[in-house]
């Protein structure tokens, strides 16, 4: 058996897979933050809890409406979505014209209610999840054995980046998008519905929040504290890849995830950190990010 | 404050420039707004900078007091290479500018307006266990400033209380506590009405004594009527370089604001 | 009119004195004593962001990280009080001179990303630390003597003592606020431009700006962990930080007593919670309320909402307005010891 540093190279296929799981979930999350601080300048702080409602509302689906995975792949993204347009036509509208600091006080503020709401019903011990039926098993690739699931969620975040990222740079929607980033006046003079075209970036922003959720609940445990755990180093991802950088946080995203899952089996200890010593040296040397304009 | 080696009795006629610029450039992602301007501020001059809009005049300026990084050229005062330095020490060395807009500290007093400049020389900007009442030694030259703009009246107000030509005055006042040997004035007449104009302009006069002032204008009789010298911008170049009665009949500068031949009219707001 | 005022200060200070020196009457001194800890914390904290305009997002890795410092200086080195103190106090001062050189070239939103990205490394070392105890932290940190005299072990004479080292952080602030050097930070945040075009390096104002808030919460945290005794790793997680955030809006930023004011109002919320929510739970008939003591984090975040959306002046904040509005201009300058921080209203 071939061993790269005294791991075994199959170790080693099954760790990068899984940097791949988790980079594919920096990479949805932080695309979600991009997305909304380009056009909103606000940093969204209450991804993390978005995320835990999307994985949530798929438990929820299943147990008490009978829904399967895969109308709360469509579902979930969508109430979440619903919640992030309810959010930000009440309330977050309110602060734009405010110093950005409300904003991100908000956000937390938001987070820390949703978190706190849910674990006022739930409780703090995790709810569990069981992967659908076609994709539970595994499939022998002849390097490694492949968990099935695990690679429907790469397969399917990547293709949910690739289109958003599509989408914005490549099609006229996406072009009024990134106009609206740099000059909203010009674009409402256009006749764009400015106000209208913000709320639902947001809630696509959200959505993708969301549909890693979904895509979480079989992977990892469903707990109310899910979202604070994921949405710390996916911070530090955004901040690598560049703050309002669509390609940046696809990029780090994924590139991160494997970066800290290999250093997991040569530094166990060092793998919570490597982002974060990473993201120190980016700052140090390219305050922007590795693919953003600082405004 | 004025370089320790720069006698500040230099005689103005002897023709020394304070500030010079050589190949000034600024290119902004394909554009370019400053080409290879060259620039020579005679010592004691009103210099006025002048030019239809989009000039480059204001780029010009924020080069020039360093809060943009020039693409190319140099920038030498008193014969010194300040190209490199930035916004905050070239203020040191004794180039104050102005702003254009919002010039003044709105919620400080009018007093404590001009005396953050003095402050400075006291040395105790870092001193935080210090009382702010050791500042008030430096209050009678504040008020003494503020007298010779006419605001000795308004000194305990809050700045942003003044009417808007009040407050230019009180940034030319603040701007005298660094006493700069170098004035950089953007727009001081901007949106002024005619008796605002003509005080400001006498202001101007006044204070450039034993001083060089250097500004970005549009209103043609104040420059007419206090400027030593002008420089015509178009285009991010150097159009004509002159006295006022030199550069007015000059036909490229009038086709650049009038767009065909003919006088412009003294007074003239292009 | 102005000696009124003066006077008006002065006795509106002899009034807090004689309350704080009698308040163990009524209240726990061991309550108070948290209190005042988190007071500091949160008069540093506003030092920054009320009136030097800068919004750090990880001032928790100070207060955590000085904690740890200092409880460990106090129950393994066996040091004296004193020098414990001060160990914690230059722990945040020196943690913050270097996250302050990374932090205070980047401007706005990225300057508040980077404070808190910067927090979460200090996090997980401190998770990984050895000193630190991990996940339970350091517990049973004793309480010594104060200056080889004064006996700490007696609640009522910590308190007294907790209270003069908080009363004497937040004379500093005062006076760095009404110092020469606070000038100069007013100035910056009122016109940044115009003061970098009257020779001030502003970048090394907002430092020493930051390395004093840093400090000062260093202080707040060390003194935490030696009132309280113990120091994990709740206090240098990113709630914190929101935490000490909650309390300056609520109680006012840019006051002077306002974050004093918010911190008692988020402990007291936090302590009396459960008891609230049984309140409500009687009243209503609804068996969720009782869940409240256990969700302090829900109501926390309804309240940051709200004060966010409807109440940024902060309770201090529009007690002042309110009390210069009929009077005109000399009250309300007077009062208003240090204009609100950006943006309100």
């Amino acid at each position: 058996m071939m061993e790269i540093f005294g791991v075994p190279l199959p170790v080693l296929w099954a760790q990068l897979l899984l940097g791949l799981v988790n980079g594919s979930f920096y990479a949805m999350m932080s695309l979600g933050l991009a997305i909304i601080f380009g056009l909103l300048n606000v940093i969204n702080l209450s991804h993390g809890a978005l995320y835990m409602l999307g994985a949530f509302f798929t438990w929820m689906g299943l147990n008490y409406l009978g829904l399967n995975y895969w109308a709360m792949l469509v579902l979930a993204p969508l109430a979440v979505a619903l919640v992030g347009v309810v959010v930000e036509r009440t309330m977050l509208r309110h602060l734009y014209r405010l110093d950005h600091m409300y904003g991100l006080l908000f956000m937390i503020g938001l987070s820390h209610f949703l978190e706190g709401l849910m674990r006022s019903f739930y409780g703090v011990s995790g709810k569990s999840y069981s992967a659908p039926a076609a994709l539970s098993g595994a499939t022998d690739l002849g390097f490694m054995i492949m968990p099935n699931y695990r690679g429907w969620v790469v397969a399917a975040s990547l293709a949910m980046c690739l289109l958003t990222w599509f989408v914005i740079e490549r099609t006229r929607l996406g072009a009024y998008l990134r106009a609206g980033t740099e000059n909203p006046k010009l674009v409402e003079a256009f006749g764009i519905n400015v106000p209208r075209m913000v709320t639902l970036t947001y809630g696509f922003g959200v959505a993708l929040a969301g549909l890693a959720g979904v895509l979480a609940a079989p992977v990892v445990q469903v707990t109310p504290m899910m979202g604070a755990n994921l949405i710390v180093v996916v911070f530090a991802v955004v901040v690598i890849g560049g703050l309002n950088s669509i390609l940046g946080a696809i990029v780090a995203g994924l590139v991160l995830g494997v970066v800290e899952s290999l250093a997991g089996v040569y530094y166990p200890e060092a793998s919570a950190t490597v982002v974060f010593v990473i993201m120190a040296i980016v700052l140090m040397l390219r305050p922007a990010g590795l693919f953003g304009r600082e405004a | 404050m004025a370089d320790a080696t720069t006698d500040a009795t230099t005689d103005a006629t002897v023709g020394d420039h304070i500030l010079q610029a050589r190949g000034l450039t600024k290119v902004f992602k394909g554009f370019t707004a400053v080409a290879g301007v060259d620039l020579a501020v005679r010592r004691g001059h009103i210099h006025a900078l002048i030019g239809p809009n989009g000039a480059g005049k204001t780029t010009c300026f924020n080069l020039l007091t360093k809060f943009l990084e020039p693409t190319a050229g140099t920038i030498l005062f008193n014969g010194r290479d300040i190209t490199g330095t930035g916004p905050a020490a070239i203020a040191r060395q004794g180039i104050i500018r102005s702003f254009q807009i919002s010039a003044v500290f709105p919620h400080l007093s009018v007093l404590e307006n001009v005396r953050i400049g003095l402050q400075r020389k006291l040395g105790t900007s870092f001193h935080f266990w210090k009382s702010e009442r050791s500042l008030t030694p430096l209050d009678a030259r504040a008020m003494d400033l503020l007298d010779q703009v006419g605001l000795a009246g308004f000194a305990r107000e809050a700045a942003v209380a003044l009417p808007y030509g009040r407050k230019r005055a009180l940034e030319i006042a603040a701007t005298l506590a660094m006493e700069p040997e170098l004035m950089l004035l953007d727009e001081p007449t901007a949106g002024m009405g005619h008796e605002d104009v003509d005080r400001v302009a006498a202001l101007i006069k006044q204070v450039s004594a034993g001083r060089t002032i250097l500004m970005v204008e549009h209103n043609m009789s104040m420059v007419a009527r206090i400027s030593d010298r002008i420089t015509v911008l178009q285009r991010g170049s150097v159009l004509a370089e002159g006295g006022y009665d030199e550069v007015s009949r000059n036909p490229q500068v009038i086709e650049a604001y009038m767009g065909s031949a003919g006088q412009p009219e003294a007074g003239a707001q292009p | 009119m102005r000696a009124a005022t003066v006077v008006n200060r002065r006795n509106g200070y002899l009034l807090a004195a004689a309350l704080l020196l009698a308040a163990p009457l009524v209240f726990y001194p061991l309550l108070l004593t948290k209190v005042y800890c988190f007071a500091l914390f949160a008069c540093a904290f506003n030092l920054l962001i009320g009136f030097a305009g800068l919004v750090s997002f990880g001032h928790a890795a100070f207060f955590g990280g000085a904690g740890y410092v200092g409880g460990y200086a106090l129950a393994t080195l066996g040091w004296p009080v004193e020098l414990a103190l001060a160990a914690g106090t230059l722990t945040g001062a020196a943690m913050g001179y270097v996250v302050g050189l990374l932090a205070i070239r980047r401007k706005g939103v990225y300057f508040s990303m980077v404070t808190l990205a910067l927090a979460q490394m200090c996090y997980f070392f401190y998770l990984q630390a050895p000193f630190t105890g991990g996940e339970d932290g350091l517990q049973g940190i004793p309480r010594g003597r104060l200056l080889g005299l004064v006996d700490l072990s007696d609640d009522l004479v910590l308190y007294y003592a907790v209270l003069a080292i908080v009363a004497a952080g937040y004379a500093l602030i005062v006076r760095t606020i009404h110092s020469p050097f606070g000038q100069v930070l007013k100035a910056i945040r009122e016109n940044e431009a115009r003061a970098v075009s009257l020779g001030y390096d502003v970048a090394r104002y907002k430092l020493l700006a930051f390395v004093l808030s840093t400090a000062l919460t260093g202080l707040a945290g060390a003194t935490k962990a030696l009132a309280l005794g113990f120091a994990t790793l709740t206090d240098a997680h990113w709630a914190m930080s929101g935490m000490v955030i909650l309390m300056t809006l609520i109680g006012g930023m840019g006051t002077f007593v306002g974050p004093v004011v918010g911190a008692f109002v988020i402990l007291l919320l936090e302590s009396k919670l459960d008891e609230i929510g049984d309140f409500l739970a009687e009243l209503t008939g609804i068996d969720w309320f009782h869940a409240f003591g256990t969700s302090v984090t829900m109501v926390l975040g309804l309240v940051f909402m709200v004060c966010v959306l409807a109440f940024r002046r902060g309770l201090v904040g529009e007690w002042i307005r309110w009390r210069a509005r009929p009077r005109g201009k000399a009250a309300g300058a007077a009062a208003a010891g240090g204009a609100a921080g950006a943006g309100n209203g």
